[in-house]
């Protein structure tokens, strides 16, 4: 069984409009989504700004309602859980936010930052709980002596670590991290990644990892789903999707990315022309009229596309 | 003479309670004509502080040394001759399309404001059809439209397409770009990055593209200086400083990129964090801090810039000895 | 546009309503009645029952809205029992007087507050702006009434040089220069005392939408463009800052209504809050119910329209 199960995930808005405010058309941030993800594994969601991946994430972990389909951690679904009756799925899944500097609350010390989701759901005595802090922040790698600190008294990578160490505070088995670096400098970017990486390993993690950033997402991610307007256009192994990809839009995200050799500009000039003259011609073949992808088809045992219905 | 901008011992400092701190210390650069010069750093590196040095765009700075565009200083102009020449002859691109526009006017009115300000001859239909030819030249479709659209109405892409036609719109000699597609998509960022690179051929300025993203720098520039801490600490050109970096800092950043690390391997890290302004220390090698490991006498005590080979300056003597403490050889950057 | 302001119409309806239910409510739980201030207390306690029945007292209360209701949309507020007059004739001569002094008082908020605020905004930090500062400090500390006191007796009494009572010369002729001239110096001085005082919140406002907006990005785009500092100001500074201010006008009409109440008493001047203040120590309250729906109406009219102005001159708002 799959730690984490989404299944025809949908996150439909309404829109309020007309003389009386009544309904228009929902916005359909998210719209059918599926995919699993294994204890201990990095899946990845990729995508721009406005393709779903950020409401997928949110509506995992109950910050945007779900419209239909379902969520099951561990074989139970997460939507039939009234708030407060079973909250056990809450210490399993936690996540980490994309920016360090608003999500701490500037006004509480780290101790009250990192024990909070402890106070929440373990009964611990003060000397406790100071202990449990100290130990979680030796493991992001800050000093135990700054509990009493407040959150701009540190970097934004070590913020970013005290955002990780209330994560990891209940040991929990999913953290859902959406664009957890792309606040931070590139040195300290790969700090946080490397950081990420070894708790993975020794808690036995499994993380979703929200990024627009393709160079991350293959460093980091065991299993990709692209997303394009609040679909899956392409979901595959991290070599299905680097090395074979198969929908027109993930080759033009691909192609996109920054080459790191100067002299390869005329080579990829060349490439990307053609890459964009195959997603105008074939732009019509893979998405239908309102310009979304049309339902994924397998390609192999891990890899599925939305491939037009021929060819 | 094709040296457009020559920037010699610039030095920008802020007073922050009764002290002055430089943001930018002793910075020496050479843009020429149709040319991209890349400034890479990270945050607090000064890449930034140098844009607005030479735009004269700080409020309450004290500027030493010198910058000459095309033979004048521009240090010390009094503020209506470097108006004369802002939006003219140096054009800005900023790194947030939205912010960067006012909210309250129509697109059009944006750009032909530069056209108002320095070439106030053309009439009002004239600068009209000159707007629409800009939004054209930069790519946007239906240009009549757009003219009349809010920024707000506009798309991320779009938007940065706009606050290009305005830095260009009176086809300046010096383009400052700072980080112009960090806000963008992947796919936008491209678009971007070959309309800056068609406008550098059109009008065949000379470029600064300030950027944290070492990608960015390979795919567009000609020179590139790495700025750590308000100095200029490795500059070469780009085939050069990407396959054969000397200095610790440019050699550890390379390290640390993603996108060219083995899957699911370590990154390299850098230890210890950025200076803040305040805490930059006053004498020494600034990047001493950050690798303990290189013993203090390699380092010089008031850090110079070298030159390792005929174009390729490095400062500090400390790179002669840098080495990696937990690697066999990562001293080749492999493509 | 028209559909949003037919929308925010259609909204506004409801509040009027559940307001004059409020108001006629309120009218009713006050002891005493229309009859109980108009009939010699000797008469026969019979004969002012069956006055009552007469008169629809005695039916429920809905009923007795009802009839309220649909007359006061015909016009008819009932009789004022202090004056023996129609409410609506009483206050309707009132009203004119209470305008005039609104309008003043906003003329003169505006003329002190935008050149303090645009000096305040755009010098800031400088001894101008400490100035201007303290000035707005004091504004807020000084209550209205004294403050007015205090001007009434120091210009009014002291030096002489305003009238002190009244809304024109008494004995002159309407329609005539003089007697327009007279109205205009009657209102100078209350206009005047309340207008430093309510100005204060504008001075700051656009104190600090000035500052806000001149380290704004586009701003920087404009300097990188080469705009002059004077022009940075006029096209892009002032005017971006202005609109917060003009979103506001609807608001500040409905502060005047608490301000011209206390100033119409202190300067004796024939408006409409000095009659409310009187109408409620006389316990005239067919005047009463009057003004406080025509005050609540105001007050949502004002709202409506800063809702308006800011959708006119917002784009970002604004509905196509």
């Amino acid at each position: 069984m799959a730690l984490l199960e989404v299944e025809q995930l949908k996150v439909h808005f309404p829109i309020r409009g007309g003389l009386f405010g009544r309904k228009a058309e929902p916005v359909k941030a998210v719209d059918g989504v599926r995919f699993t993800i294994e204890e201990g594994q990095t899946y990845g969601l990729v995508g721009e700004s406005g393709s779903g991946k950020t409401t997928t994430g949110r509506a995992i972990i109950g910050l945007n309602p779900i419209t239909s389909g379902d969520v099951l951690f561990q074989g139970r679904s997460l939507k039939r859980i009234v708030r407060g009756s079973n909250q056990s799925f809450r210490r399993d899944i936690q996540m980490i936010f994309q920016d360090p500097y608003s999500s701490l609350n500037p006004k509480k010390r780290v101790i009250d930052i990192v024990a909070e989701p402890l106070r929440n759901f373990e009964r611990m005595s003060g000397q406790e709980e100071k202990r449990a802090v100290q130990e979680l922040l030796e493991k992001v790698g800050l000093s135990p002596d700054s509990i009493h600190k407040y959150p701009h008294e540190f970097s934004g990578g070590q913020r970013q670590r005290i955002g990780i160490a209330r994560a990891i505070a209940l040991k929990p088995k999913l953290i859902i991290a959406d664009e957890p670096v792309s606040a931070l400098d590139l040195s300290v970017q790969a700090q946080v990644l490397n950081f990420m990486r070894d708790i993975q390993k020794e808690l036995n993690l499994a993380y979703l990892l929200i990024s627009h950033d393709l160079g991350i997402i293959r460093h980091m991610c065991d299993y990709i789903g692209i997303m394009y307007k609040g679909r899956h256009v392409e979901q595959g192994t991290t070599s299905d999707i680097f090395g074979n990809p198969q929908h027109i839009y993930t080759k033009r995200l691909l192609s996109a990315i920054p080459d790191m050799d100067p002299n390869n500009r005329e080579k990829q000039l060349q490439l990307r022309a053609a890459v964009n003259l195959e997603y105008k011609e074939a732009y019509n073949r893979f998405f239908d009229e309102q310009g979304l992808a049309y339902p994924l088809k397998p390609l192999s045992e891990t890899h599925y596309a939305a491939m037009p219905e021929r060819g | 003479m094709d040296e457009l901008l020559q920037i010699e011992h610039l030095t920008t400092s802020f007073k922050i309670s009764d002290d002055y701190y430089a943001a930018v210390d002793d910075v020496s650069l050479t843009v020429r004509k149709n040319e991209i010069v890349a400034i890479v750093g990270e945050s607090g590196s000064g890449k930034s502080a140098l844009a607005f040095s030479i735009m004269g765009l700080h409020n309450r700075a004290s500027i030493t040394g010198t910058i000459r565009f095309n033979g004048q200083n521009l240090v010390g102009l009094p503020p209506s001759k470097m108006n004369s020449l802002r939006g003219k002859e140096i054009g800005m691109i900023f790194q947030d399309p939205l912010s960067a526009l006012n909210p309250l006017m129509i697109v059009g009115a944006q750009i032909e404001e530069a056209l108002i300000l320095h070439q106030p001859s053309l009439s009002k239909k004239e600068r009209k059809h000159r707007v629409i030819e800009l939004l054209t030249q930069v790519g946007i479709p239906s240009p009549d439209l757009v003219y009349e659209n809010y920024p707000h109405e506009l798309s991320g892409g779009m938007r940065q397409r706009v606050v290009i036609a305005i830095a260009v719109a009176n086809q300046p000699k010096l383009l400052i770009a700072d980080e112009p597609t960090t806000a963008l998509d992947v796919t936008i960022q491209l678009q971007i990055l070959d309309l800056i690179r068609k406008l550098k051929n059109d009008i065949e300025a000379g470029i600064i593209l300030i950027t944290h993203d070492l990608g960015v720098v390979a795919e567009m520039a000609d020179r590139v200086a790495v700025m750590y801490a308000g100095q200029i600490v490795e500059m070469a050109d780009i085939y050069t400083l990407l396959s054969n970096p000397k200095h610790p800092y440019t050699r550890s950043l390379l390290q640390s990129v993603t996108s060219t690390a083995e899957p699911k391997s370590t990154l390299y890290t850098i230890q210890g964090i950025v200076p803040s302004l305040k805490n930059l220390p006053r004498q020494g090698c600034r990047f001493a801090p950050r690798i303990p490991w290189i013993s203090e006498s390699a380092h010089e005590e008031q850090p110079e810039m070298h030159e390792a080979a005929p174009g390729h300056y490095v400062r500090c003597s400390c790179y002669n000895h840098f080495y990696f403490p937990d690697k066999e050889d990562s001293n080749v950057w492999r493509f | 546009m028209w559909k949003i302001v037919a929308r925010r119409i259609t909204i506004m309806i409801p509040q009027i309503l559940l307001l004059s239910i409020f108001v006629f409510l309120l009218a009713k739980a006050m002891p005493g009645d229309a009859l109980s201030g108009l009939i010699d207390p000797n008469i026969d306690p019979k004969a002012i029952a069956e006055k009552r029945i007469q008169l629809g007292l005695n039916k429920p209360w809905y009923e007795q809205y009802w009839d309220w209701i649909t007359s006061a949309l015909q016009g008819d507020l009932g009789q004022s029992f202090r004056f023996k007059m129609p409410v609506t004739e009483l206050v309707g001569e009132r009203m004119a007087n209470t305008f005039w002094l609104s309008l003043a008082t906003l003329v003169f908020t505006y003329l002190i507050a935008i050149p303090l605020g645009i000096i305040s905004g755009r010098y800031n930090d400088t001894l101008a702006d400490r100035m201007i500062t303290g000035y707005t400090y004091i504004g807020f500390a000084a209550p209205l009434f004294i403050f007015a006191l205090v001007m009434l007796w120091v210009f009014g009494f002291h030096f002489g040089w305003f009238p002190t009572g009244g809304s024109v010369e008494p004995g002159s002729t309407p329609g005539t220069a003089a007697y327009i001239a007279s109205k205009l110096y009657h209102l100078l001085l209350p206009a005047l005392s309340m207008a430093l005082i309510t100005t204060v919140t504008t001075v700051q406002m656009l104190r600090n939408e000035i500052i806000d907006t001149k380290f704004k990005d586009f701003i920087v785009t404009a300097r990188a463009k080469g705009a002059s500092e004077s022009r940075i100001y006029n096209r892009h500074v002032l005017r971006n800052s202005l609109l917060p201010i003009a979103a506001f006008f609807g608001y500040e009409l409905t502060g005047l209504i608490g301000g011209t109440v206390f100033i119409e008493s202190i300067f004796s001047y024939p408006g409409m809050g000095q009659l409310f203040l009187s109408s409620i120590s006389l316990r005239d309250f067919s005047v009463v119910t009057a003004l406080v729906l025509l005050y609540g109406v105001a007050s949502i009219l004002g709202s409506l329209l800063s809702d308006l102005i800011l959708g006119i001159v917002d784009p970002r708002i604004r509905i196509k």
